[in-house]
């Protein structure tokens, strides 16, 4: 068995060999807290990892399934004061399966069909047509989602009211600063932003336009390659990232923003992805450092406020790629309330995992389940009408537990509302009771 | 192990709550030591009534029990060595059953979070003292085995001494309850100071009854930097002897906040050879306000270098978060630490220190040194490296000098971590033949097939 495992890339040593065992890191894992048992937090994970590495465990599927039933939400990551990332060890346990066993599904995924634009869209129509037909408000009407089973039914809910085309052939090449020109940026365009949630991303890069900003949108972007890292694929993750390096490196943008936080945190992990390949460190970690999420670089600007008004109770989910992969938290909140009108109040446990995690609402189920129910009991606590959170995965899964419960609250993008508070400005009144 | 007991089990507690799998066996090998033993069968109870069945069966079989919460212990008192058998885990057990705000009691199985507990008491106005550092991450039942202390302790005292009453599963399987509501009870021997500090080796402690009392209003937290240790470890005793007694009186040397301040970046100073870490608190704004004032004129007096108060809740927090992630942050530094808590008679702190760095620099391997320095209960991590046998060799001979340097200066082995696996070879010099005799009696009453928790406590 080492010697499979020595031709094949692993986590180094200094990973896991200081895990002194201490279990802080159990405080903090959503899944240790659901299961209540060692296998399932982040110390067994590092246990476990470290038994296979130093071969007195073999790689078995359950072994393996420990790493993938972890929602890589990293919240060990951030509490460990030894330095071990219990999350990212298990990312790296998963990417051993992979170069030891490829599984074929993955191949077409993450090879064949996320690193390419057009066949998303294509594989994505029939749900676009399933809404724009009408279909899907009349699935609503006769209450036939009923008839589905409980999880496609929670799958159903998952999406928001989708798009009629994906925003990759809406935006513009350039859009154009209001006004005098201040800084000239890149717009990332993340798959599951202009697939699900166009509006969204339309918002932001108005937002941008608004603030000085000409924004450029290459349309040739690839999948940032979070799917494929969290199964296993870092070769597919690293020709994504190259292929992303050069299409921004053909752009002359000072700064690349993305609206979502999962693309945000990989795209700022690819100077360390690549940072072992020859001709391509210095050129990823130049990339990587002029990524910003929007509310981290509109908190850097000096921002117009808005004189509209957003008249509703918000409160704000930290997505974990934006929380702990990014260290970006306090500027969603402080744009939130610069908006007049928004009566902002904290989500108990903001920072916790709402338990998407990308696709354990597929994979893991009844722990996902678990995991939401518990960021909705929060939510009910607030009263808020509206919840803002910076990432897709996020707001799928908030819609998904939002509509299982029947409350009304809307789930935004934060730059959602502040666009609103800018288009209140023209005397136009959004209206929130969608 | 038998498929028979396995099957029985099974059928006991439900499949999912009984693990066997080499992963799930292995996971449950370790607590927080370097130590590791690989147990035979997990059970995961969730009622006393369960735990009863599961110690009925394992006695009929005559196999091993260890009894293990969220296995954050620092003695290896959980790990099923050297005899393997039942590691039965309390983690399921974590309902906290009733808050009683006119007796000031909680009721609680033993597997709730002590700092779950903490929360949900505190928000009725209680309060519950006794504050390991593993608050977040080791259960009340775990606390009362082993008697766990933390910093408040110079103050409020330690786990004990909030037992009321306790659910105990005893050898045989039957349900033994001590205690009740009451703070005064001569009824017969004091069965809870028997249970507690026992480390599951007389009884399975299910649930647990203990006293709160009310919550303090103010705390006012300060940080006293020193440039000679001397001073800092003098300092402790200046402040007691002046009539203050703070809710927690920490120290950390050098080695210790270099450490803390590379893992956590708070802006300590760290060319300081001490720091103490001084908290006043009570229901009297004026009063707590003045102590760590006085507190703070005693450090100047005795050559800090610096005295700095906490100007806000995070301020305050940070110091504390400093304190409480000292240990694991000291791993930053080497693949394994051996952390001791020794405790001597306070007025022996500088002497017991002295020795404790004469010790390091005899063996070559660095000692951080930090603790409850207001109870005389000290930490000393020897940090090394287990896979270099050399290395390893000298963390085992300075241990001993450890306790020796402890037990010189009228000190003992212990003070809240227990005996567990790790210094059952140096019990008998702290305590004698007689008294170990004593208490081999008491664990043959108890438990005569010697099935609870096994290989621990007694010398060999």
């Amino acid at each position: 068995m080492m010697n499979i495992l020595d031709s094949l890339e692993k986590p180094p040593e200094k990973e896991y060999l200081n895990c002194i065992r201490c279990g802080l890191c159990m405080a903090v894992c959503p899944t240790y807290r659901e299961y209540l048992k060692e296998a399932a937090g982040p110390r067994g994970r590092v246990a476990l990892a470290r038994k296979n590495l130093e071969g007195q465990l073999e790689l078995t599927s359950n072994l393996i399934e420990q790493m993938y039933a972890c929602f890589a939400c990293m919240a060990c990551n951030e509490i460990c004061p030894v330095g071990i990332r219990p999350a990212e060890l298990a990312l790296s346990m998963r990417h051993i399966e992979e170069q030891s066993s490829q599984t074929g599904w993955k191949q077409m995924l993450f090879g064949g069909l996320l690193p390419h634009p057009n066949r998303m869209e294509t594989a994505t129509l029939p749900l676009r047509l399933y809404e724009r037909s009408g279909l899907r408000k009349l699935v609503y009407r006769l209450s036939l989602t009923r008839l589905l089973p409980r999880q496609i039914r929670d799958l159903e809910a998952m999406l928001p009211h989708l798009p009629q085309r994906p925003l990759r052939h809406v935006l513009p090449d350039v859009t154009p600063a209001r006004g005098q020109e201040k800084f000239r940026i890149g717009f990332f365009l993340g798959c599951a932003q202009s697939l699900l949630f166009s509006e969204q991303s339309a918002a932001t890069v108005r937002v941008l336009a608004r603030n000085g900003c000409t924004v450029i949108t290459p349309k040739e972007v690839e999948c940032c390659g979070m799917p494929a890292r969290g199964y296993g694929r870092l070769d597919l993750v690293r020709a994504q990232a190259k292929h992303n390096i050069e299409v921004f490196e053909k752009t002359d943008v000072e700064t690349i923003v993305t609206d979502c936080a999962t693309c945000g945190s990989t795209l700022k992990d690819y100077g360390a992805l690549l940072h072992d390949y020859e001709g391509w460190a210095v050129r990823a970690a130049a990339f990587s450092s002029r990524v910003r999420d929007v509310s981290e670089f509109l908190a850097e600007i000096p921002l117009k406020k808005p004189t509209g008004r957003v008249d509703t109770r918000v409160t704000y989910h930290d997505p974990c790629h934006l929380r702990r992969g990014q260290n970006v938290w306090k500027q969603p909140r402080t744009l939130l309330s610069l908006i007049d009108g928004v009566d902002f109040v904290e989500l108990p446990e903001a920072d916790w995992c709402c338990g998407s995690a990308g696709s354990q609402l597929i994979t893991h189920y009844e722990t996902s389940l678990k995991v939401m129910d518990r960021k909705l009991d929060n939510l009910a606590n607030t009263g808020a009408q509206v919840i803002a959170s910076g990432c897709p995965g996020c707001q799928m899964q908030l819609n998904t537990a939002i509509r299982r419960r029947g409350v009304a609250v809307r789930v935004v993008h934060p730059v959602t509302l502040l666009d609103e508070a800018y288009e209140a400005e023209n005397g136009y009144s959004p209206d929130h009771s969608s | 192990m038998d498929t028979h007991l396995i099957i029985h089990l099974e059928k006991t507690l439900g499949k999912a709550n009984v693990l066997h799998t080499p992963e799930d066996l292995a996971v449950y090998s370790y607590d927080g030591t370097f130590a590791e033993g690989s147990p035979d069968l997990v059970c995961l109870p969730e009622t006393t009534e369960q735990v009863s069945q599961i110690v009925r069966l394992a006695a009929e079989a005559h196999v091993p029990i260890v009894p293990r919460g969220m296995g954050s212990g620092l003695a290896a008192g959980s790990i099923p060595m050297p005899t393997g058998g039942i590691v039965l885990c309390l983690t399921r057990m974590n309902h906290i059953l009733e808050i009683d705000t006119e007796n000031a009691t909680v009721r609680a199985e033993a597997g709730v979070v002590t700092a779950d507990l903490q929360t949900a008491v505190e928000k009725m106005g209680l309060f519950y003292p006794p504050d390991p550092s593993s608050i977040r991450h080791s259960t009340i039942g775990g606390n009362v085995a082993c008697n766990a202390g933390g910093p408040r302790c110079l103050k409020y005292g330690v786990t004990g001494d909030y037992v009321l009453g306790l659910t105990v599963v005893l050898a045989d399987g039957q349900i033994l309850k001590t205690g009740q509501k009451t703070i005064k009870d001569v009824t017969g021997y004091d069965l809870n100071g028997l249970f507690t500090g026992s480390e599951g080796t007389l009884g399975l402690v299910t649930e647990v009854l203990l006293r709160l009392i009310a919550k303090p209003r103010y705390a006012r937290t300060a940080l006293a930097e020193f440039a000679s240790l001397d001073d800092a470890c003098r300092t402790v005793n200046a402040i007691l002897q002046a009539g203050i007694v703070p809710a927690s009186l920490e120290l950390m040397d050098q080695t210790a906040i270099l450490c803390i301040e590379d893992a956590l970046h708070l802006g300590l100073n760290t060319d300081v050879e001490a720091s103490l870490i001084i908290e006043t608190d009570g229901t009297d704004e004026q009063s707590v306000l003045s102590e760590i004032e006085a507190s703070s004129r005693i450090c100047q007096e005795s050559g800090a270098r610096l005295v700095k108060m906490a100007q806000n809740e995070a301020e305050r927090n940070n110091l504390w978060k400093a304190r409480r992630s000292m240990a694991p942050a000291l791993a930053r530094l080497a693949p394994n630490k051996l952390g001791e808590d020794i405790t001597v008679p306070r007025s022996a702190i500088p002497e017991v220190v002295h020795r404790l760095r004469a010790i390091s620099a005899k063996y070559g391997l660095p000692i951080a040194i930090f603790g409850h320095a207001g109870d005389g209960n000290l930490h000393p991590n020897i940090l090394f490296d287990k896979r270099q046998p050399e290395q390893w060799a000298k963390a085992e001979q300075m241990v001993a000098e450890i306790f020796d340097a402890s037990l010189a200066v009228g000190g003992t082995l212990s003070g809240e971590h227990g005996v567990g696996v790790l210094k059952r070879p140096y019990l008998e010099r702290a305590l004698g033949p007689l008294s170990i005799e004593v208490q081999r009696h008491i664990k043959q009453a108890l438990d005569p097939l010697n099935i609870l928790n096994p290989g621990k406590i007694f010398p060999v």
